[in-house]
C-alpha cells in the first residue's frame, strides 16, 4: 500500500508511472483512477474486455454512456453502419481492422491489448489512465500504440515498464520504490542510467 | 462420505421392508411378450397423426420454456430480495402436473392449462440458476465502463455476455425437459403425446404406441440439429398458433376457484369467528392431516428413499456404459443409445409402462424412478470419469472399477445424487396419479371428488415437504464438502 503519497498533474502532461513490479504502481493507477472516474478512460492491466463479443462491440462499449438504451441495444443485436463507421478507423490505426467482427476472446494477448485501448480511444474525454497498456505488444507495436495514445488524449498517466519507451514518450517521469514516491523529473532531464535505482535492491 | 452412503442404503432397506412391492397382475410374462411384440414392430402407418402429435408437444413445450425463461430471467433480477427468492422455491417445489390440474380447474383443458403448467415452475427454477449464474458472473469489463451508461445497456453489453454460454446451454436443456413435461401433461388430457400413449396402451395398441416412442426419442436426440438460437424468434411467431384449440375461458370459473372452491369446506361462506366454525376447521385440519397429508408423507418418503438408493446403484452400474476406461467406441456408441433411450422416456410414462405389467404397487415407481434418474447421473458420470487420467500400467476390469475409478468418481456421484434427490421426491408425489398411495394420489382423488379445498391443502404440503427435501440435501452436499461439485450439474 502506497503511504503519505501526494502529487498533482497537470493538464496536458504525459506521465510515466516506473518501478519494479510490485512497487506500488498499479495501486497509485486504481486509486487515481476511482477519484477521477468521471473523465478519465481507463485500460487496466486485466484489460477488461468481453470475450464473447466481437472487437467492435468491445470497443464500441466505450461509448454506451453517449446513446440511448434503444441505440445500444439495437446496435448490440444489429451493428449500426454508423457505429462502424466510426469504430473502424480507431481499430484500423491499431492493426485490427480485419478483425472488427472477430470475437475478443480468440485473438492473441497483444490484440486483446489494442483493443482495450481502442475502447479507451473511442470513449475519449481528455486523459488517459492505464497500467501497462503495450506489454503484450512488440517493440513496433508499442510505438503504433504510444503513437494513437499521445494523439488521442491531452493529458495520459500510464504505469510502464519499458524505460526506453517511457522517456520517449512523457514530459514527466515519476519513480515509484518501495510504495513511494522515489524520483519525479521531467523527462528530458533524466536518461536511463539516472532510474537504474529503482530497479536495485 | 462412506457412512452417508451406508445410512441412506440401511434406511431404504428398512423401506423396502414395509413398501409394497408385490406384482399384482395376473400374468405379467405374456403382459411384457406383446409389449416387446410391439415395440419390436412400430407401427408408423399413422405417421401424419404422429407428426401432428410430436409438433403440439413442441409447441406446449416451447411455449411453457419460453414464457416460463423469459419470466425467470425477470425474477432473476430481483433475487436477493428475500419474498422473490421464497416464491421462486415455492413455485418449483410444485410438479408440473401439479399445476396442470389446478390451472384445469380455473381454465378448462386450454392451452394455456398446458403453457402455465409449465412456465411457473421452470420460471421458478431458471429465475434461482440464471441468478445464481450471474454471481458468478466476471465484472472486469463492468469496473471499466464510463459512468453514465444505462443499466440496461451495461447489462447487456458488459455483463450477459461474459455468462452467455452458460445461460444458452442451461436453457436448452431445460427445454429438453420442457418436451418430457409436455409429454407428460398428455396424462392429464392435454393433447400432447401422453394422451396419444395412454390411449395406445390402455387399447393395447403397442406398435402404435411404439412408433410414437421412437419418434419422441429421435425428436430429442436431434435437438441441437432444429432448437438454434437463430430460428428461436421463428418458433415463438408460430408455436402459439400449434397448440390447438380448447373450451372457452369462463371467468367465472376463476373467480369461484379462489373465492370458493379452494377455501376449506368448514370456513366456505361462513363467519370465521361464528360459533363452532373454528372447531369445524380444526376438525377439518386434524382429518386432512391424519387421514391424507400423514400417509400420503410416509409413503412418499419410503419411495423417495427406495428410489434414491435404486437410483445410485443403477448410475453406478450404467455410467461404464459410456466410459472410455470400460468400452471401446462400438461398445461406447450403444451405450450412449441405451442411457439416451431410458433417460429420454420421463418417469412418468415407464411407471406408466411398468404399472400396466406388474399391477398397482410401489414396485413400478421404484424401478422407473431408479432407471430414469440412474441413467441420468450414469451420463453425467460417464462423462466424468472420461476426463480421468490414469497411469499406463493401470488395473483391468473389476479391479480398475473399484481401486481406480470408482474412488475417483465417488464425491461427483454423490453430489449429483443428492442434487437429484429432490427431483425424485417431486416425481414421487406425482407418481401417485398412477394410483400409488404417495401425496399424488391424495391429490388426484381430492381433485375427482372436486374437493379443491383437499387438493389445495395437499399440494402446499407437498411443495412445502420438498423445499424441506432441497435444504436437508443442501446441508449435506455441505457437510461433504459437496457444494461446489453440483454447480457443474447444472451445465
Amino acid at each position: 500500500m502506497l503511504r503519505g503519497v501526494s502529487m498533482s498533474i497537470n493538464d496536458g502532461e504525459r506521465v510515466a508511472l516506473i518501478g519494479e513490479s510490485g512497487a506500488g504502481k498499479s495501486t497509485l493507477i486504481s486509486v487515481l483512477q476511482h477519484r477521477y472516474a468521471a473523465d478519465t478512460a481507463f485500460v487496466p492491466q486485466d484489460l477488461g474486455l468481453v470475450g464473447n463479443l466481437s472487437v467492435f462491440h468491445n470497443i464500441y462499449m466505450g461509448a454506451l454512456q453517449r446513446h440511448s438504451m434503444a441505440h445500444n441495444v439495437l446496435n448490440l443485436v444489429w451493428p449500426r453502419p454508423s457505429e462502424i463507421a466510426r469504430v473502424r478507423p480507431i481499430a484500423e490505426q491499431l492493426g485490427l481492422g480485419d478483425k472488427l467482427f472477430s470475437k475478443v476472446g480468440e485473438l492473441s494477448g497483444g490484440q486483446q491489448q489494442r483493443t482495450a485501448i481502442c475502447r479507451a480511444i473511442h470513449q475519449g474525454g481528455p486523459a488517459l489512465l492505464g497500467d501497462e497498456p503495450v506489454s503484450a505488444n512488440d517493440q513496433h507495436q508499442s510505438r503504433v500504440i504510444m503513437d494513437a495514445i499521445t494523439t488521442s488524449f491531452d493529458t495520459v498517466v500510464l504505469a510502464m515498464h519499458d524505460v526506453e519507451l517511457a522517456l520517449e514518450y512523457s514530459t514527466r517521469i515519476i519513480g515509484i520504490k518501495d510504495q513511494n514516491i522515489a524520483i519525479d523529473v521531467a523527462a528530458d532531464q533524466v536518461t536511463r542510467a539516472d532510474l537504474d535505482f529503482l530497479y536495485m535492491k | 462420505m462412506l457412512r452417508v452412503s451406508g445410512l441412506f442404503v440401511v434406511v431404504a432397506l428398512g423401506c423396502l421392508l414395509i413398501a409394497d412391492v408385490h406384482i399384482t397382475t395376473l400374468d405379467p410374462w405374456s403382459e411384457l411378450q406383446r409389449m416387446a411384440l410391439g415395440f419390436a414392430t412400430p407401427d408408423f402407418s399413422a405417421v401424419g397423426d404422429i407428426g401432428w402429435v410430436l409438433v403440439r408437444t413442441v409447441a406446449f413445450a416451447f411455449c411453457g420454456v419460453a414464457l416460463g425463461a423469459v419470466g425467470g430471467f425477470v425474477l432473476s433480477q430481483f433475487f436477493h430480495v428475500g419474498p422473490v427468492r421464497w416464491v421462486c422455491a415455492f413455485i418449483r417445489a410444485i410438479h408440473e402436473l401439479f399445476w396442470a390440474l389446478i390451472f384445469l380447474q380455473m381454465f378448462g383443458l386450454t392451452p394455456l392449462t398446458g403453457v402455465l403448467a409449465i412456465a411457473i415452475p421452470y420460471a421458478g427454477i431458471c429465475a434461482k440458476v440464471y441468478a445464481e449464474t450471474l454471481e458468478e458472473a466476471d465484472l472486469r469489463a463492468s469496473k471499466v465502463l464510463a459512468p453514465g451508461a444505462d443499466m440496461v445497456s451495461a447489462f447487456l453489453y458488459a455483463r450477459l455476455p461474459t455468462v452467455w454460454v452458460h445461460i444458452k446451454n442451461y436453457t436448452s436443456y431445460r427445454f429438453e425437459c420442457g418436451l418430457r413435461s409436455s409429454a407428460v401433461l398428455g396424462f392429464v388430457g392435454l393433447p400432447t403425446l401422453g394422451f396419444y400413449l395412454e390411449t395406445a396402451f390402455s387399447e393395447g395398441h403397442y406398435s402404435e404406441a411404439a412408433a410414437l416412442m421412437i419418434m419422441f426419442y429421435i425428436l430429442i436426440a436431434s435437438l441441437r440439429y432444429w432448437m438454434r438460437v437463430r430460428l428461436i424468434g421463428l418458433y415463438a411467431l408460430i408455436a402459439p398458433f400449434l397448440l390447438g384449440g380448447g373450451v372457452e375461458i369462463q371467468m367465472t370459473n376463476i373467480v369461484r376457484f379462489f373465492t370458493v372452491d379452494i377455501v376449506p369446506s368448514p370456513l366456505r361462506g361462513h363467519d370465521v369467528f361464528a360459533a363452532g366454525v373454528l372447531p369445524d376447521f380444526a376438525g377439518w385440519l386434524w382429518m386432512m392431516l391424519s387421514d391424507m397429508a400423514l400417509p400420503g408423507i410416509v409413503a412418499t418418503l419410503i419411495l423417495t428413499q427406495i428410489a434414491l438408493v435404486g437410483t445410485g446403484m443403477l448410475a453406478l452400474m450404467m455410467f461404464p456404459l459410456i466410459s472410455d476406461k470400460f468400452l471401446g467406441r462400438f461398445g461406447r456408441s450403444i451405450g450412449h443409445g441405451v442411457l439416451v433411450v431410458i433417460r429420454s422416456t420421463p418417469e412418468f410414462i415407464l411407471a406408466y409402462i411398468f404399472l400396466q405389467l406388474w399391477g398397482p404397487s410401489m414396485l413400478p415407481a421404484i424401478v422407473a424412478l431408479s432407471l430414469h434418474n440412474g441413467a441420468i447421473i450414469g451420463h453425467l458420470i460417464g462423462r466424468f470419469s472420461n476426463q480421468l487420467v490414469l497411469r499406463p500400467d493401470h488395473a483391468t476390469g473389476i479391479n480398475l472399477y473399484a481401486f481406480e475409478i470408482l474412488p475417483r468418481i465417488y464425491g461427483q456421484f454423490l453430489a449429483y445424487l443428492f442434487y437429484r434427490w429432490e427431483v425424485i421426491m417431486r416425481e414421487t408425489a406425482i407418481l401417485g396419479i398412477l394410483g400409488i398411495a404417495t401425496l399424488g394420489f391424495f391429490i388426484d382423488s381430492a381433485l375427482s371428488e372436486i374437493r379443491l379445498d383437499r387438493a389445495m391443502f395437499l399440494i402446499v404440503v407437498t411443495a412445502i415437504l420438498n423445499i424441506g427435501i432441497d435444504i436437508l440435501s443442501r446441508r449435506i452436499r455441505g457437510r461433504l464438502h459437496l457444494s461446489d461439485t453440483a454447480q457443474q450439474l447444472k451445465k
